[in-house]
């Protein structure tokens, strides 16, 4: 078949280019999964604790809607509770992000042209990324699966959950090959496949919090949305729960149905082009774009209004169920204890609500390096060197981008703990009251998300070109350290680094003024640092 | 006093040695040509000028100031045109050419029409989906419709059909008329023969020739074939002759142009029946400026027998 000449050398330059990305992908998740497992099964070492956990987890519709259905009380459940929708979520971006990188992004820069013009054939581009994608999915899962094992999980609920796992990577791989026709961006392909990913989560949630509880009340059948979610699927197929192994060909029955979607769609548009025609657009521009805060607007005003969407849908959502997690604690004292212990303060709804504020930080700190890094985007595109011959100083250039940024994240943390205080006012009776606190305690995450814009501010400055890697690390270490510090029992030097760690915990306790004063002073250090090594720096370099 | 002045110019991108000791002096009111091969530090010496890069040693002077220091205020007395356009993809090239205007202090917004005019370029369509000679003319829109004392122009013309090449002269001659200086490196030598009045020509990061298209025509030979009823002798005994060979019959020589006059005189004595004489283009000039000293560079034995001869 000619359609697919040169498969397999393109596969070969797919695996030359991530080479290191793959590997990281391929050990990093059964190292995850090990270290979660051993520290999981150390803290519910008995039948007792596990059954403990097991009730709450599923009378708690909060728990129900964040850690998936539990499905007994097996140590292995109480793993894939504790652990699968934190994996499935990397699994489910790492593949549509491949997915992207090897397929649109190449026909965005030109690379796709190249390669076209050679004895390569017209599906083969997508082909060899899906391959290797879906082989690094398999290979992740296969390793998980003795990573469990070698935790001391039973056999048969490793595989199930290794697969519940590479399931959701081999899904979302399907999901891409389709979003990668759509969009005309890499950019835009895996917003879109992102959304999708937040759908699904949405979907999933939902149906597991509309599921009904068996019982002995340690399992929890999910309702019918959780069935339409790929996220969903993984926890269908209850490994160390009765293991339902014919769940696992869903997700193989998505992937086939995006390839055979994908091929469709690449053989009825031209190389390059998406599937919406370009319209005419403004032949001059408006007064308020013509600076760079009019620029840094118009760039960013797409992905804000994005964000906004889905923290507001987020917000409300997050309030709505605190109120329902108050009643679920005056019914089971046993879970209140429980939660007590874990959330630290004094009331459980405000403990609740400063978690999910927390959260939004976390995500937002998503943003702040999304946006910030499109400077680095714009210098090795070469617009940044055509920028920078105007009249404009490379400090007013980047000191825009850093306030836009910055005004975007108060924005987003202000719609977060409106919404959130909302959603719990319009169920107790004071809207805008909650709203009003909510939204104040939101805004004291803002020095911790401003050290992050000095993170990558200062690491544009000082390692242009390891920028873009280093900034998201820098962020995913703070996550991991953030979601997974606690359960890995991580000493508090290693905690402190995230300046997550230093945010008072508001609303559960008060407001302290020092560390958010460190912090900021911090975050100007490094922002001072970023912008003095820009100014001293070849551009582009 | 110069627009530019460069002295001993030198750059390194870590062990690479991309300007070594470079000179360049452009005067006010001049189209100065900058020519070199591929990778011969053009890009670098223009990113020098404007600020974005910075010098290891040597002197860069732009209108007067130091283009690292200054280069803000110097950026509103020039307008730069990079060889390779890219644009924000999400703007159209109306919304660019107005940004760009805009930043570097105001354009002319009759002059904007009449250039979007004269370049064919459709404003509305975004920068996405322009080519390569559409996103170039963006750039040469945005540069000519603001009034500076200063264009850079860095290769403005690739991707260009000739139709447009020719608006671009057109353009060139205008600003040069209206005072204007402007430094313009390229590869297409016709369009330096035609705009330039001085041209420098570096080579490896530092400047082997430079002076006008008329001194350098000096400093090269014309080439003559001629075909003659009788063999020719005494061609060697002539000055300013060069190169002189025989090739299926015909004589094949170089002649410095000075020096023209004595060779035909020798010639007329032995019959001429043919003759053509190729005077030196700037290519060839440039040809012959690369081709032999590549040729030295690459086989030793030969460089070193070159500088034994001159001992």
């Amino acid at each position: 078949m000619t359609a697919l000449t040169g498969t397999r050398r393109l596969a070969r330059l797919v695996l030359r280019r991530d080479r290191i990305r793959l590997v990281i992908w391929v050990l990093g998740t059964p190292l995850l999964g090990y270290a979660l497992a051993g520290s999981v099964a150390g803290i519910y070492p008995d039948e007792a604790a596990r059954q403990g956990y097991a009730t709450t987890s599923a009378s708690s519709l909060v728990a129900r809607a964040f850690n998936g259905p539990i499905a007994g009380t097996d140590v292995g459940a109480v793993v894939v509770a504790e652990t699968y929708v934190t994996l499935a979520l990397i699994v489910a971006l790492l593949s549509t992000f491949a997915v992207t990188r090897h397929t649109r992004q190449n026909e965005e820069t030109g690379r796709a042209e190249l390669l076209g013009a050679s004895v390569v054939g017209r599906y083969a581009p997508l082909t060899a990324a899906l391959l290797v994608v879906v082989a690094a999915n398999l290979a992740a899962a296969a390793l998980l699966a003795v990573a469990l094992t070698g935790a001391g999980l039973p056999l048969a609920g490793s595989v199930a959950a290794a697969g519940a796992v590479g399931g959701v990577g081999v899904a979302f791989t399907g999901v891409a090959a389709v979003t990668a026709q759509v969009s005309v961006t890499s950019r835009g392909a895996n917003a879109l496949a992102a959304a999708v990913v937040g759908l699904s989560f949405v979907l999933r949630a939902a149906g597991d919090v509309l599921g009904d509880t068996s019982a002995d009340g340690t399992r929890v059948e999910s309702g019918w949305p959780s069935w339409l979610s790929p996220l969903g699927w993984g926890n269908q197929v209850r490994a160390f729960g009765g293991e339902r192994w014919w769940v696992l060909a869903l997700p193989v029955a998505l992937l086939l149905a995006g390839v055979a979607l994908a091929y469709a769609l690449a053989e009825r548009r031209d190389q390059g082009a998406g599937l919406v025609a370009p319209r005419p657009k403004p032949a001059t521009g408006a007064a308020w774009l013509l600076s760079p805060a009019g620029l840094a607007w118009r760039m960013q005003r797409g992905t804000l209004l994005g964000w906004a969407v889905g923290i507001a849908v987020l917000g409300v959502s997050m309030g709505v169920a605190a109120d329902e997690f108050n009643a679920m604690i005056e019914q089971n004292p046993a879970a209140a204890e429980a939660i007590n212990a874990m959330g630290g303060g004094a009331d459980l709804v405000d403990a609740y609500l400063a978690a999910m504020l927390g959260l939004f930080a976390l995500t937002i700190g998503a943003y702040v390096v999304q946006a910030l890094l499109r400077i680095r985007g714009d210098e090795a595109d070469g617009v940044l060197e055509a920028a920078l011959a105007t009249a404009v100083s490379r400090t007013r250039w980047l000191g825009t981008q850093v306030l836009a940024a910055a005004l975007g994240t108060l924005a987003l943390l202000l719609l977060a703990g409106l919404t959130t205080g909302l959603g719990y006012g319009l169920v107790t009776g004071d809207p805008l009251g909650e709203a009003i606190a909510l939204g104040g305690a939101a805004l004291l995450r803002l020095p911790a998300l401003l050290v992050v814009a000095g993170v990558v501010t200062a690491l544009f400055g000082l390692l242009p070109r390891r920028s873009v890697v280093l900034s998201w690390t820098a962020l995913l270490v703070f996550l991991l350290l953030g979601q997974l510090g606690a359960v890995l029992e991580l000493p508090q030097a290693a905690l402190n680094v995230s300046p997550y760690t230093h945010v008072p915990s508001v609303p559960a306790v008060d407001p302290a003024v020092l560390p958010l004063v460190l912090l900021a002073g911090v975050a100007a250090a490094l922002l001072t640092v970023g912008v003095t090594a820009f100014r001293h720096r070849d551009v582009p370099s | 006093m110069p627009v530019i002045s460069i002295d001993n110019l030198v750059k390194t991108f870590g062990g690479i040695r991309a300007l070594d000791g470079l000179d360049l002096r452009v005067e006010a009111g001049e189209v100065h040509g900058f020519l070199g091969p591929n990778g011969s530090g053009k890009s670098t010496t223009i990113r020098i000028l404007l600020g974005l890069l910075r010098h290891d040693s040597g002197e860069a002077r732009v209108l007067g100031a130091d283009p690292w220091r200054d280069a803000v205020r110097l950026h509103r007395r020039l307008a730069y045109v990079p060889g390779d356009v890219s644009l924000w993809p999400n703007l159209s090239g109306g919304e660019a050419i107005d940004l760009f205007g805009e930043l570097r202090g105001g354009l002319d917004r009759r002059r904007r029409d009449e250039l979007l005019q004269r370049f064919d370029l459709d404003p509305t369509r975004g920068c996405r989906t322009y080519s390569k000679g559409n996103r170039q003319k963006v750039a040469i829109v945005a540069a000519f419709s603001s009034n500076v004392e200063l264009y850079v122009l860095d290769e403005p013309t690739s991707g260009l059909d000739p139709l447009m090449e020719a608006v671009f002269q057109d353009e060139v001659r205008r600003i040069k008329q209206a005072g204007a200086t402007v430094l313009l490196s390229s590869h297409v030598l016709a369009e330096v023969e035609a705009l330039c009045d001085r041209v420098s020509i570096i080579r490896e990061g530092r400047t082997v020739e430079s002076g006008s298209l008329a001194e350098l025509r000096h400093l090269t030979r014309t080439a003559v074939i001629v075909e003659t009823a009788r063999p020719v002798t005494g061609l060697d005994a002539l000055p300013g002759v060069h190169d002189v060979r025989e090739v299926d019959g015909r004589t094949h020589l170089e002649v410095e142009p000075a020096h023209l006059d004595e060779l035909l005189g020798q010639l007329i004595r032995f019959g001429v029946r043919a003759l053509t004489s190729t005077p030196p283009t700037l290519e060839q000039l440039f040809l012959r400026h690369y081709g032999d000293e590549r040729v030295a560079a690459d086989d030793p034995e030969s460089a070193e027998a070159q500088r034994a001869g001159t001992r």
